[in-house]
């Protein structure tokens, strides 16, 4: 094999690790993934053969360089190799959203001009075919699940298997063009375009070099020591920046070893099964699981909620100390041991969290909570602030310097800055190319110098260096008498009580705030269960005057505890409606990543908000639903306005 | 008319072979009831076949002597071109026969992987001694058997579910546990009695996906009952039409619902 890494800086692609890893590693599991009820399991050599063998094929079947290659699937190992053959290729692999409907696909298909699309599934191949009129580049598509598909037209569709056997015929003949085009990769090589999530308008297609993963990958590899035994559970979306840089980044670079689960629905299974040391998880992930364990602690019998009652009380206490590796009295040091022997150990087993070492969540704040519970276990769970145009870093938490409310210091090579109008700036190693075919955009948000606006207010802590978000810049906004109006601060306290799964905010130029809430079902249900309340549906669940009255206890605490705060005690809830329907990623109204998409809520709840507003205490709606395989619907509920007690602030106590 | 022997096309492009089984002037009766009077119509491989009709009209009757379970007073079965003899369950399973029930039969109290691998039991060949002590072929028979069943829990997409007991699933998942378990026999011929009764929209979407899918991919001839007219017309290639124990109609799903007698049948004309 020729020596693909280029000067003394090491490899300068992707493909060129994984080169590296293939022979470094040779017999090192690189990805498992599990079926048949079996983890099946690739070493980087076999993983290498695998790639290749695959982007062979695709040479025979016409990929360009330049070209784009859509993918589209759950996590498979199968899907994470085709973007690596695809670079090997000299092509840029797009992974999108598996669970977007096909008019979705069809704008980023046609954006990016995909002529190839290789998918998990007979789902997927169906809702390409449906859109593929309105694609004028594409040419042909590769699944990897052939169940179902055997009817269906094959001149553009080819299995995956098929491809690769194709590939390992025609190696000889096809193996020096590839190795030609693996050798032209360097630094600033496309290796990756990834779509943003859009929570205003149309997804943009950020473009990363190689360059931007490997030395973000490398920097954050070192910040955390990612060593090559690790491991991580891939279940994430494909599409999403993180995943990419965990699953095939970090992954490439360290060489760990990547597991991907046998569905979606078996993730927690398999999580227990591989006990991942590098986890990631957004917060609601972590808001599920701990909700789960209170339930079934609600059910388990008096001795044993007693005694988990009185081990977490000890790990509450020093669990985190001894953690961030503070002095604890010796006592209390055997009480902790004591806990994890009959309480902590087991349930982080239970959880599959028994080796993390390194855990973080991002994407939303975490609530405070939530964060110590899963730190007072002995797990070390920690934040971390970035986006896709950062290739995800931009501040971490280092180890011993962790809190709920920051999400940490600088990541490596990583600069700073805040606006006259509180919005972070940074520039870094990892800053994206462009946004592709939106030379405005790029304009808009990188500057000349490679300052890039996150969109986010925030501020940094002068003694700590540790840098605080508030809210989206542009959400942050003013109440008619001049107050500061940051409603994703008010809608994350809202969202750390169990029972509310969403929650809106309005208020901007008003006099007062208002919500939505979206209940928990289940959390509610489960409540509901046990207190002999039925329901038929979600619907009826919402509007049950008990629900209602938890609810709005849930908001007065939250109003008590939003007076406390000088700066943002006029964002305290007034008025608050429990809406009949989840909010849906389907219908719009939350980005695929589950980020409040405002506009569309504004409009399309219009009448509910002005009922909000106009002193009614109860509303009829009627509103358009789109079920997951895009037929469309409507429901339509009377709902109930509630007032909550707001607590009395300073300033406005003369005008009360 | 049909050929005796020769296959057809479908609609949508698929052969269907010839003559699996054959139902020749079937009479069944219980004491003094007449549950099917002269019926006769046949089954073809590879095809979807449905059979339908209102309440009584001895659709479940007519599967349970398609399965053997029923010998009828008057009339001959022919299964694979010959006269079939009143037979035990576990014979007409090791002629490749499997079914599900119209009301459950899995065993409650047992994991869904382990239902699954019951419906093994025809391929499994190891005695007692040797399954108890797990000598020798035993091991090399339940690995394979026991891959078989995976495949099958991939196929339906139960992975979820594989260790739970079956008494904790829903209905649904329940139904589709079933349907794995007949699966797993591997049989040529499928009976499915009523398999979307009491189903919702979107379980009844997944259950015709599954039951094309099984078709399409191990080519297995079924032969179903269902009283949901839509799945049906969507689902099956050709349709047996029952009314009060009488053979009304039979052919495509559009020669069906065309056909006065079946509209009778099903908007409810006064008999006579």
């Amino acid at each position: 094999m020729t020596d693909r890494t280029k000067g003394a800086d090491g490899p300068q692609s992707v493909p060129a690790l994984l080169h590296r890893n293939a022979t470094e590693f040779a017999n090192a599991p690189a990805y498992r993934e599990k079926e048949y009820g079996i983890w099946q399991s690739w070493t980087w050599a076999e993983t290498r053969e695998e790639i290749e063998a695959l982007a062979l094929g695709l040479l025979d079947l016409g990929v360009a360089e330049g070209d784009f290659v859509a993918i589209i699937g759950r996590n498979r190992p199968k899907l994470y190799w085709s973007m690596v053959a695809a670079e090997m290729c000299g092509a840029v692999p797009v992974p999108l959203y598996q669970d977007a409907v096909a008019e979705e696909m069809s704008y980023v298909l046609s954006h990016c001009g995909a002529r190839f699309v290789i998918v998990g599934d007979q789902e997927q191949v169906d809702k390409v075919i449906e859109v593929q009129a309105e694609l004028p580049n594409f040419e042909q598509m590769i699944y990897l699940d052939p169940r179902g598909l055997r009817k269906y037209d094959h001149s553009r569709l080819h299995q995956y298997s098929h491809i690769q056997d194709v590939g390992r015929a025609k190696r000889d003949e096809l193996l020096g063009e590839l190795t030609a085009r693996q050798d032209k990769l360097d630094y600033d090589s496309t290796c990756v375009m990834l779509y943003t999530s859009g929570t205003t308008g149309k997804p943009k297609g950020v473009v990363l070099s190689n360059r931007n993963v490997i030395e973000t990958s490398k920097s954050s590899s070192e910040f955390d020591d990612l060593r090559q035994s690790d491991d991580i559970l891939a279940y994430l979306p494909m599409a999403w920046v993180g995943d990419f840089i965990f699953s095939v980044g970090q992954a490439m670079w360290t060489g760990f070893c990547t597991n991907c689960p046998e569905s979606a629905d078996t993730m927690h299974v398999d999580l227990r099964e591989i006990g991942p040391t590098y986890y990631f998880a957004p917060p609601r992930v972590f808001e599920t699981q701990l909700t789960n364990v209170m339930i079934r602690m609600e059910d388990a019998g008096r001795f044993k909620k007693w005694l988990f009652d009185v081990c977490m009380a000890q790990a509450r206490k020093v669990g985190p100390a001894i953690l961030d590796g503070q002095p604890v009295s010796q006592w209390d040091r055997f009480k902790y041991n004591l806990g994890e022997l009959f309480i902590y150990g087991p349930l982080k087993n239970t959880l599959g969290f028994s080796r993390v070492r390194v855990g973080y969540t991002a994407g939303e704040a975490i609530g405070p909570e939530i964060f110590d519970f899963y730190r007072s276990l002995g797990i070390n769970l920690k934040q971390l602030y970035g986006q896709t145009e950062a290739t995800v870093f931009i501040t971490a938490q280092p180890d011993g310097e962790v809190r709920s409310d920051t999400v940490g210091v600088c990541c490596p090579g990583v600069e700073l800055k805040i606006a006259e109008n509180g919005e972070v700036f940074y520039r870094s190693p990892g800053v994206f190319v462009e946004y592709y075919k939106n030379a405005e955009s790029t304009a808009d948000t990188k500057d000349a110098e490679g300052w890039v606006a996150t969109g986010d207010a925030g501020f940094v802590e002068e003694d700590t260096g540790h840098l605080r978000i508030i809210d989206r810049a542009k959400d942050v906004g003013q109440m008619a008498d001049g107050s500061l109006f940051a409603p994703k601060y008010v809608e994350n306290k809202l969202k750390f009580f169990p029972n509310i799964l969403e929650a809106v905010v309005f208020g901007n130029g008003r006099d007062e705030c208002t919500a939505f809430i979206n209940i928990d079902l289940t959390a509610v249900g489960n409540w509901a269960e046990r207190n002999n309340i039925g329901y038929a549906s979600y619907q009826e669940l919402a509007r049950h005057p008990q629900v209602m009255d938890t609810i709005q206890a849930h908001v007065e605490e939250v109003n008590t505890s939003i007076a406390q705060d000088e700066m943002l005690s006029g964002c305290q809830v007034h008025r608050f409606v429990v809406l009949h329907k989840e909010l849906d990623a389907d219908d719009g109204e939350l980005t695929r990543t589950r980020k409040v998409r405002r506009r569309i809520i504004e409009e399309k709840y219009a009448d509910i908000i002005a009922a909000l507003y106009d002193g009614s205490t109860s509303i009829s709606t009627v509103t358009e639903v789109t079920y997951e395989d895009g037929r469309k619907g409507s429901i339509s509920a009377t709902l109930e306005v509630r007032s909550a007690a707001v607590q009395a602030v300073a300033q406005k106590m003369a005008a009360e | 008319m049909l050929d005796q022997t020769e296959g057809y096309t479908t609609e949508d492009g698929r052969k269907i072979g010839g003559v699996v089984m054959e139902m020749r002037n079937i009479t069944l009766r219980f004491g003094g009831v007449e549950a099917i009077k002269d019926i006769s119509f046949d089954i073809r491989e590879g095809e979807i076949r449905a059979i339908i009709g209102p309440n009584g009209a001895g659709k479940s009757s007519m599967l349970n002597v398609i399965s053997g379970f029923y010998v009828p007073q008057e009339g001959q079965v022919f299964y694979k071109g010959a006269p079939r003899p009143p037979m035990k369950p576990y014979q007409v399973a090791q002629q490749g026969i499997a079914r599900t029930f119209q009301n459950i039969a899995l065993f409650e109290g047992m994991s869904v992987l382990d239902n699954v691998m019951t419906g093994r039991l025809t391929h499994m060949k190891t005695g007692l001694f040797s399954q108890s002590f797990w000598l020798g072929k035993a091991e090399k028979e339940e690995t394979e058997n026991r891959e078989v069943a995976e495949k099958i829990i991939d196929f339906l997409e139960i992975q979820a579910i594989r260790k739970t007991p079956v008494s904790r699933l829903p209905y649904g998942l329940k139904k589709r546990v079933e349907l794995a378990r007949a699966l797993a026999a591997e049989p040529s011929l499928l009976l499915l009695d009523e398999p979307m009764a009491g189903m919702n929209v979107e379980e009844k979407e997944d259950m015709s996906r599954f039951i094309l899918d099984v078709n399409d991919e191990f080519g297995t001839t079924i032969a179903l009952i269902e009283h949901d007219m839509g799945v049906v017309m969507d689902l099956s290639d050709r349709v047996v039409v029952m009314d009060y124990g009488k053979k009304i109609g039979d052919g495509t799903p559009s020669e069906v619902r065309g056909n006065q007698a079946v509209i009778d049948a099903y908007l409810g004309v006064a008999h006579d």
